[in-house]
């Protein structure tokens, strides 16, 4: 039989064995994170997503809509749209972990991946971490956009938080299913036509924008269980903007908070699995 | 049974929906030596070697790599290899050299010391001046080169290079040659697979022919080389001529072929110094008007004809079969067997 003839004197090898522990895998991690986030500085379609697009969103919307839509109950449009354009952005801004895992996989570098000793997972971990802090960027901008225009909170610092913390789960949920979307797609273009396709109309179709109060009565009864709106809701209640949704008697509606986290929680037990799923079929032959 | 085998591999076969990539090929490549594994696009060389690296799984047959089982243990195996793909591995949107960083880290090389090493792998590699550029922009040469360069940031003991210099201009392969030559210098042990028999001469101590995933024939260059009976001399004429084969057959060995037109004069020979002078003086003694005059070193195509009696690319007949299962014994290091095909090669287009 043969025998392993390799001592690191002879060879050169001297890597410490730290594959396969526990802080080897967040090394990995780290290390897949930081690739990912110089990919989205480098890729001005995604950049231009987390950065300029919620600006530009933000102050359309505030100055194209703010004085058509009258909010039951009063309020001001730019209180009651805030949470609305911060869910449009974070949500399909998760369009680019479907387009970046699918980029992954149809370019060599997922080979040379699966030689390296690395924790494997840390490809999908890596780009959902890296995906969580470009959202907390986008976040970033369309707060300082919106206290630009006039939006401010009614609510303490801590509830505040809430909100957005409320906003980044369920984004983070999200990605998870574009993650899925990503690895059973068959090139980055079909999944970047997920976004369009999904997560446009998932968004519009939701108290966002609009009270659902003036919409059809089918289509407020998708709005007002779709998670989007719960979310929406949640958010507005945390802030102290106005929320008309509170006079809609569903339950997701009345309890906009607890609907959103039981969402985004039932989200992510579905999509991560799924996705870990997706990517060991993807990854073996 | 040697002991210091550093890749191993015995029957392996893998399917791949109708097609049989691998049908039960062996390899052995001992410490410290590159092997070259030579066979023309879809002979399954690419597939043996992911089997080899942990990519693919074999339907049957086992594997080893330094020493380390490569079905039951492949974290471990992905320890002590470097691989270096056929469509070079990298990263697009990073630089080279955090192309290189990131698969220190990744192999858990640290920060510190993955910065240190690639530096000193970009100078060894003529990157430095690109390294801080992103990989779009680079040249396939460059790539590569930091493919190759990417493979060995953790110094690996086994190295697996999978046509590292298709689709390469010149210069840039004999850059790339010179790299893997000096790996051997520091104890590597090289599979390397390429489609040309010229880059198994330069680079590989033992040669491993693969066809339709079999092992054809085995043994060094230098006995594959003999196996194909050695350069051929071609002369073409500036219009046919009776006396031409019967001035020229003296100085050749074996039969002198004939193209169609009459014009294309062909023969093995023992390359000897001078040979062509001596070639065209018989010709014009014999009043016969050469127009070129070319010693051809065998290519593939020539070594494959004379194993297999089939020209690159052609179903495989029954022949070559039995002759891959022949050679299966040739582990002694001895040239695979010559196929039947070596006669009808002198056979072929012969009238004068």
């Amino acid at each position: 039989m043969t025998t392993a003839v390799l001592t690191p004197s002879s060879t050169g090898f001297d890597r410490p064995h730290s594959g396969g522990s526990f802080l080897g895998s967040l090394a990995d991690i780290w290390a897949m994170t930081r690739r990912n986030l110089v990919h989205i500085s480098r890729e001005p379609m995604q950049l231009s997503d987390v950065t300029i697009q919620p600006l530009l969103f933000t102050v359309l919307f505030v100055y194209i809509f703010g004085g058509a839509i009258p909010i039951p109950g009063g309020g001001s449009y730019v209180d009651f749209l805030l949470a609305g354009i911060l869910a449009l952005n974070l949500t399909t801004s998760t369009m680019g972990t479907a387009i970046g895992l699918s980029t992954d996989l149809h370019e060599g570098m997922i080979d040379r991946f699966r030689t390296l000793p690395m924790w494997r997972s840390a490809v999908l971990v890596g780009r959902s971490a890296a995906d969580f802090l470009t959202s907390v960027l986008c976040a970033t901008i369309v707060i300082l956009t919106g206290l630009a225009v006039g939006w401010r909170p009614g609510s303490s610092a801590i509830s505040v938080i809430g909100g957005f913390g409320l906003l980044l789960f369920f984004a983070y949920a999200v990605s998870w299913v574009s993650a899925c979307v990503g690895l059973n797609s068959k090139s980055p273009e079909s999944a970047g036509s997920f976004g369009f396709i999904v997560l446009f109309p998932l968004t519009f179709v939701s108290n966002a924008f609009v009270p659902t109060q003036h919409m059809p009565g089918w289509l407020q009864a998708v709005a007002n269980w779709n998670p989007v709106s719960a979310v929406v809701a949640g958010a507005r209640d945390l802030w102290g903007n106005p929320n008309p949704s509170a006079m809609v008697q569903v339950w997701p509606m009345q309890h906009p908070v607890e609907a959103a986290l039981i969402w985004s929680v039932v989200i992510l037990a579905v999509a991560c699995p799924f996705a870990a799923h997706s990517f060991k079929k993807r990854t073996t032959e | 049974m040697a002991t210091d085998l550093m890749i191993q591999a015995e029957g392996l076969t893998k399917r791949y929906g109708e097609t049989q990539a691998l049908a039960g090929v062996d390899i052995a490549v001992p410490a410290g030596t590159i092997l070259g594994l030579l066979g023309p696009n879809g002979a399954g060389k690419t597939t043996a070697v992911r089997v080899l690296t942990t990519l693919a799984r074999p339907d049957s047959g086992s594997a080893t790599v330094a020493g380390i089982d490569v079905l039951r243990h492949p974290a471990e195996v992905r320890r002590h290899i470097g691989v270096a793909a056929q469509d070079a591995t990298l990263d697009q949107l990073l630089t080279g050299r955090q192309n290189l960083v990131l698969i220190g880290e990744l192999s858990d090389m640290g920060r510190a010391a993955s910065r240190a090493r690639a530096k000193e792998l970009l100078a060894q590699f003529e990157l430095t001046d690109a390294a801080d550029r992103v990989v779009k922009g680079y040249s396939g040469g460059m790539r590569r080169r930091l493919d190759l360069a990417g493979s060995l940031m953790t110094r690996p003991p086994v190295l697996f290079l999978d046509e590292p210099t298709t689709g390469l201009d010149p210069t840039s392969r004999l850059r790339v040659w010179q790299a893997i030559r000096e790996l051997l210098g520091e104890g590597v042990t090289v599979l390397l697979t390429t489609q040309y028999l010229e880059e198994a001469d330069e680079l590989a101590h033992d040669i491993v022919v693969v066809d339709h995933g079999r092992v054809i024939a085995q043994g060094t260059p230098q006995e594959l080389k003999q196996a194909s009976r050695g350069a051929r001399l071609e002369v073409t004429l500036a219009e046919p001529h009776a006396s031409a084969v019967g001035a020229m057959a003296p100085l050749v060995s074996g039969p002198v072929s004939v193209s169609d037109d009459g014009r294309t004069l062909s023969a093995g020979v023992d390359s000897s110094t001078g040979l062509a002078t001596v070639v065209v003086r018989a010709l014009d003694d014999a009043g016969v008007l050469v127009d070129n005059i070319e010693v051809r070193q065998p290519s593939l195509d020539d070594v494959f004809f004379s194993l297999t009696g089939d020209h690159i690319e052609e179903e495989g007949a029954a022949e070559s079969d039995e002759t891959g299962s022949g050679s299966g014994g040739a582990a002694t290091g001895s040239p695979g067997p010559v196929g039947s095909g070596e006669g009808r090669h002198e056979l072929e287009g012969v009238r004068a």
